[in-house]
């Protein structure tokens, strides 16, 4: 079996690949005029999707850089949309300003909670933050402030002088961050930080006695998780006009794991490509049904066996299976097959190379 | 009033005790927190759900193959799953049970829908004892006469018999265990399986208490987490204390402070616990050697 890398000098090579540049400046030209081309309603799934993938890029800061565990995200959204929305109402805050603030607020958030949770090894965090989740969208619920059960109406955001009213101007506020934002954890990663990161990742011991500071770099790299998702969180709220509760529950928590996992863990690539794989998914749960041959054929074995009102929660047991089956297959995701592909790619070339040099013993 | 919470406090924390105890003898076999505890325990809940009303058996029947079920459940998750992967690590045996446990929420949404139903039980919620000043419902004292020996009988079981001994020598040592002639594999397997027959006696004491749908036992799984933390993650007794002590602690939150904010004081026990005493109220702390 052909391990996938773990080696840091590998993780390097992979950023500093010739070329980027020009794939950079492709992405972006593609970026740009991705809404020029679809139909309206679609520019609204992929500003959805662009607010999975800034998740995606945090969760892969904590999970897939650091090793740890968070089942609580989904809070650190509900915190990031309302801290937006509330300087935005009550304070007349501008909204770029206010979304800013919506990352600090998450990050200090996620400060505190790591804080007692990370000075630990063992399960402690996973557990956390499963209660952290769950406290939140009970707090939000119960209280008048942010409005109850009802959620709140977000109101009307501009940048300087522009108003943000339709669906491309948002699209393009958006994909501008997630793609500042993407540069900044790749940048991030090979800095001390992100190799404080990774180091504890693959062994704290290890980590501690070369003077990493584990507690430290730990809750650190849980509070630019948290600062992530609560811009992302901002960025949820402006596009979809209205949050309330019911949005950030624990599914969406696990959703967002799920996410990194698919992806690729410790690989940003990875991880966009599952957050917008996942984000996709959430967001058109009942795609199964529209399938050309598997919709009518699952719709059917749903009628006979399971029941046709549950179809939605399908997208559940696809999410939850391919949880399962890329850690029993690929612990690395897509990212850990298309780094095998490659490998195998290399090695098939050297034999050939080995074949015809001449005396190489192959005849 | 105040017996009367602590009434109440004993009968909640009777489900959070048996989630505890479910969860601190697989953590204390494998290390794996499992976060799918409480999702196959409601799963089970609803083969029980399904016998009733389907195919309209008795209750002795149907709670019996929900146990039947979850003991299968517990084993087949433990040999088909954990077992397999490639990368045993911490952080993947973690995410395999989260991956479980989401796939388990949506094939009960599947099969079941998201509806709220009423689950039938041979007593109420709503019949009232007194015992003085304290009035209870026979809901409460059948729960926490039901777990009480339920985990009596587990204590026993892994003080005197063989087999409970042997599962103890693996939680302890799996090698050593192994040597000594424990069929070490098969020990956790069962413990799985017995793990999972506790969580679904938890599921079945919930569900006719508040009502039957994919999310009963997201809060119960919360609940045992913050017990076995509170108790100390690798000591049954000690999880199990936690549990009661939990119920008590949330019963007099929801009586002097708010009731509304209840559910957030297990979130706040594990911050506390986590602060001042790590290794929880029971619980000793050991270094892990490199």
């Amino acid at each position: 079996m052909i391990e996938p890398i773990r080696d840091h000098y590998e993780d390097i090579q992979l950023f500093t690949a010739r070329g980027s540049w020009i794939k950079l400046v492709l992405l972006l030209v593609v970026l740009v005029s991705l809404p020029l081309l679809l139909p309206g309603y679609r520019v609204f799934t992929l500003n959805y999707m662009a607010v999975f993938v800034i998740v995606g890029l945090g969760m892969n800061v904590l999970v897939g850089y650091t090793g740890q565990v968070s089942l609580g995200h989904a809070g650190f959204l509900a915190i990031g949309a309302y801290t937006m929305v509330l300087l935005m109402t009550r304070l007349a805050v501008p909204f770029p300003f206010a979304l800013v603030m919506a990352g600090f607020v998450s990050a200090l958030f996620g400060f505190l909670l790591g804080l007692p949770a990370l000075r630990l090894a063992g399960p402690y965090l996973a557990i956390a933050t499963l209660g952290f989740g769950l406290a939140v969208t009970q707090i939000i619920g119960h209280s008048a402030l942010f409005g109850g059960h009802m959620g709140l109406v977000v109101p009307d955001a501009t940048v300087g002088p522009f108003p943000l009213s339709g669906d491309v101007s948002k699209y393009y506020v958006i994909v501008g961050i997630t793609f500042v934002l993407a540069l900044g954890v790749r940048n991030l990663s090979v800095t001390r930080v992100g190799r404080a990161f990774r180091a504890i990742r693959d062994s704290e011991i290890a980590a501690a006695t070369m003077g990493v500071d584990v507690a430290y770099y730990k809750t650190l790299s849980f509070a630019v998780s948290a600062a992530l998702t609560g811009v992302a969180g901002g960025l949820l709220a402006l596009m979809t006009g209205f949050i309330s509760p019911g949005v950030f529950t624990f599914t969406l928590s696990l959703m967002f794991l799920a996410m990194v996992v698919f992806g690729g863990l410790g690989s940003i690539t990875g991880a966009v490509l599952g957050s917008i794989v996942m984000g996709y998914l959430n967001l058109e749960m009942d795609a199964f049904q529209e399938l050309p041959v598997l919709g009518p054929a699952l719709e059917s074995f749903s009628e006979r066996f399971m029941s046709t009102v549950g179809l939605p929660n399908f997208g559940w047991v696809v999410t939850g299976m391919l949880i399962v089956f890329t850690i029993l297959i690929e612990p690395q995701g897509l990212y850990g097959l298309w780094i095998r592909a490659l490998d195998t790619m290399k090695r098939s070339k050297n034999a050939d190379a080995e074949l015809s040099r001449p005396g190489s013993g192959a005849d | 009033m105040l017996p009367q919470v602590f009434a109440s406090g004993l009968s909640a924390g009777s489900i959070y005790a048996l989630m505890a105890l479910a969860l601190v003898i697989t953590y204390k076999t494998t290390e794996v927190p499992n976060f799918a505890q409480g999702d196959m325990a409601m799963v089970s809940a609803f083969i029980a759900y399904m016998f009733l009303t389907d195919f309209e058996t008795g209750f002795i029947f149907a709670f019996g193959a929900a146990l039947v079920f979850a003991f299968l459940l517990g084993v087949g998750f433990e040999g088909l799953l954990l077992r397999r992967m490639r990368k045993p690590t911490h952080l993947n045996l973690i995410i395999m049970t989260l991956g479980f446990t989401l796939a388990l929420f949506g094939f009960a949404g599947w099969k079941w829908g998201a509806d709220q139903r009423q689950f039938p039980f041979p007593v109420s919620a709503n019949e009232v004892i007194r015992f003085g000043s304290v009035s209870i419902s026979t809901l409460s004292v059948a729960t926490i006469l039901i777990a009480g020996i339920l985990m009596l009988l587990v204590f026993a079981f892994f003080r005197f018999t063989k087999l409970g001994v042997a599962m103890q020598a693996t939680q302890q040592d799996p090698i050593a265990a192994r040597i000594n002639g424990v069929p070490a594999r098969a020990v956790v397997g069962l413990t799985f399986g017995i793990s999972s027959v506790i969580g679904t006696v938890a599921a079945l004491l919930t569900a006719p208490l508040i009502t039957l749908d994919p999310t009963l036992m997201w809060d119960a799984l919360l609940k045992g987490f913050a017990a076995a933390v509170l108790g100390g993650l690798n000591t049954p007794v000690g999880a199990v204390l936690g549990g009661y002590l939990l119920g008590v602690i949330e019963n007099l939150f929801g009586a002097y402070v708010s009731v509304e904010f209840k559910s957030v004081v297990a979130f706040l026990i594990i911050v506390i616990v986590l602060w001042f005493r790590p290794s929880g109220l029971f619980g000793r702390h050991h270094e892990r050697k490199v």
